[in-house]
């Protein structure tokens, strides 16, 4: 299983999934950084079967709202947050699924963030997020499978 | 519409643009009576976080900026600093340094030629609508970007925000064999660039000429990377350490980023068109041979052929890596030690968007007082503004949303690191009455 946190450390809740992949680290499970979009988190996750990917999302739910889909189902509608890197997370999915690079299960988790602006505090609500959704992977991690959610 | 009608083109945002921005034109009748090109990311504190820290932490720090040219940072921090303290670097971290730039020249190149600018050219919204259509040239993309990556990451320590770049060389330096394991894959990223100069070489290009001061660093035995003099075509040649003599920054109110312009003259150019242009003679045979056929010659004055320019700097990148690794021998102190002194030093290396000034002063513990940093996306945000004047006087007829989808073409041409510059364009084209 290759667990990928993705966003900026520089925008507040845009860390969110490079949190939970440290968060994980801490616990002893191998997590990936990838904070460089599209082509970086094909490569991540190329020859990986089962995959799971955090990142902040900015869908209009209640800052902090956790949200999981199935990456390999129909096209992500949500955007990630207008990222640095040129082409963000739901594009390199959308890229992959053209280029068939899709992993045969791909979770991923969505953790609505709030303030993206440069600096390193991030919203309560996404705190508190981040550890839900690491103990989610955990658990996930536990059971030695990718829960398809969504 | 009439003659006489007036209209807005407004882009909200910025799409394919590294960072955040919009653009505001003002049509009135067939006058083009405002253009702003606004960046409303906050202004950048990096400068400020600097002071009152040790120098050795200046490249670490502003290789923070920039996920996309983080080198670009570090090299200018490194050698304004080293410049400061009259640090002599070997002979081989010297190698190493342009190896180092030219994976960073590959990465963000391929990304901007293929994943950014191409589907312009080729009539869709984004590169994932162009995959379905042209599936091996972006497969060709993500695996020449790799290439580069795979450079960031040994002499980096790691892909993003490098952390072995030091002042007087490098807190580890690769084995010579460590150095040859990439031989191969810059081969195939060789042809595979020579290759990539024909496809762009073959898109059509809106004929769009403009008189342009050209900017960057030209270095008496080659293609610029991490010193030389900075010349233009209207007869700047100056060290870097004159560099605030001869250019300003000015606060405009539409925007974060300040615009820098010439004294005495106005906007300017920097980037793989002006690099291109004052630096021919200084490309390897084959880049030069390739750049002709695909009918290159200098001075190219259409920015959207920019994107052939940078195809062929992807060629120099990799012919300069090879030889690089050809010659390279690991030295026997990765870094030299350097002394402290109160001083100031100036710095300036070509970033893959262009020329990017750091200036350091430094006090008598090695503790830095000021810090000035220009990126080259605030150099180009006025000559941006200036070729839109143009480019929309010749769009006025055209329907609104094909006059906007143009003008966000005219901007992508110059590759902006709206992140770097302070951070996505939104467009805005009124029209009034006249």
């Amino acid at each position: 299983m290759v667990i990928i946190g993705c966003g900026n450390r520089q925008r507040s809740d845009d860390a969110a999934g490079i949190l939970v992949a440290e968060k994980l680290r801490k616990l002893g499970i191998k997590a990936e950084i990838c904070t460089r979009g599209c082509a970086e988190l094909i490569e991540v996750w190329t020859g990986a079967k089962d995959v799971i990917v955090v990142d902040a999302v900015v869908s209009g739910a209640p800052v902090g709202t956790i949200r999981a889909w199935n990456g390999r189902e129909a096209p992500l509608s949500v955007r990630t947050p207008p990222s640095t890197h040129g082409l963000g997370v739901a594009e390199a999915i959308e890229l992959a699924r053209v280029l068939d690079r899709l992993p045969s299960r791909l979770q991923v988790y969505g953790i609505e963030g709030q303030r993206f602006e440069l600096g390193a505090e991030l919203s309560p609500e996404v705190i508190a997020a981040i550890d839900e959704v690491a103990g989610k992977i955990v658990g996930d991690v536990r059971a030695e499978r990718t829960p398809l959610t969504g | 519409m009439t003659g006489r009608a007036s209209k807005t083109i407004r882009v909200d945002t910025l799409a394919r643009v590294e960072g955040e921005g919009s653009l505001y034109i003002k049509l009135v009748g067939e006058r083009v009576a405002d253009v702003k090109l606004k960046i409303y990311e906050p202004p950048r504190f990096f400068e400020a976080f600097l002071r009152g820290r040790h120098y050795s932490e200046a490249p670490d720090i502003t290789s923070r900026i920039c996920g996309i040219c983080p080198i670009a940072y570090q090299m200018s921090a490194v050698h304004a600093i080293e410049r400061a303290l009259s640090v002599q670097i070997t002979p081989a971290v010297r190698l190493l340094r342009r190896l180092f730039f030219c994976g960073e020249w590959i990465e963000s190149h391929t990304l901007h030629v293929y994943m950014l600018h191409a589907p312009d050219f080729l009539g869709y919204p984004d590169a994932i609508a162009m995959a379905k259509d042209h599936r091996a040239v972006v497969e060709k993309a993500l695996r020449l970007k790799k290439v580069g990556n795979r450079i960031v990451q040994l002499l980096g320590g790691r892909e993003i925000h490098p952390i072995s770049a030091a002042v007087g060389g490098f807190y580890k330096t690769p084995s010579k064999q460590q150095l040859c394991d990439l031989a191969a894959d810059l081969e195939w990223a060789l042809e595979a660039s020579v290759e990539t100069v024909k496809w762009t070489a073959g898109l059509d290009f809106p004929n769009f000429e403009q008189d342009y001061e050209f900017v960057a660093l030209r270095h008496p035995d080659e293609y610029p990377l991490n010193e030389g003099r900075l010349a233009s075509n209207r007869g700047l040649d100056i060290d870097t350490a004159e560099y605030e003599d001869h250019f300003m920054e000015l606060h405009v109110k539409h925007s974060n980023a300040l615009h820098s312009v010439v004294r005495g003259r106005g906007s300017y150019f920097v980037g793989p068109l002006a690099r291109f242009n004052l630096n021919f003679d200084k490309l390897p045979e084959s880049a030069r041979r390739a750049a002709i056929d695909a009918g290159l010659r200098p001075p190219v004055k259409n920015v959207f052929r920019s994107i052939v320019v940078r195809a062929v700097e992807l060629v120099f990148a990799c012919i300069e890596a090879l030889r690089i690794i050809r010659e390279y021998e690991p030295p026997v102190a990765s870094r030299v030690e350097a002394r402290n002194r109160i001083a100031v030093g100036q710095a300036i290396t070509e970033a893959p968007r262009g020329v990017l000034y750091h200036r350091y002063a430094l006090d008598e513990d090695g503790m830095i007082l000021t810090a000035k940093i220009v990126p080259p996306t605030s150099q180009n945000q006025k000559r941006i503004e200036d070729d839109l004047r143009e480019y929309a006087a010749q769009l006025v007829a055209w329907p609104l949303e094909e006059a906007t989808w143009k003008c966000e073409q005219a901007i992508r041409c110059y590759d902006p690191c709206i992140s770097c510059a302070t951070h996505f364009l939104k467009l805005v084209v009124d029209r009034e009455k006249g």
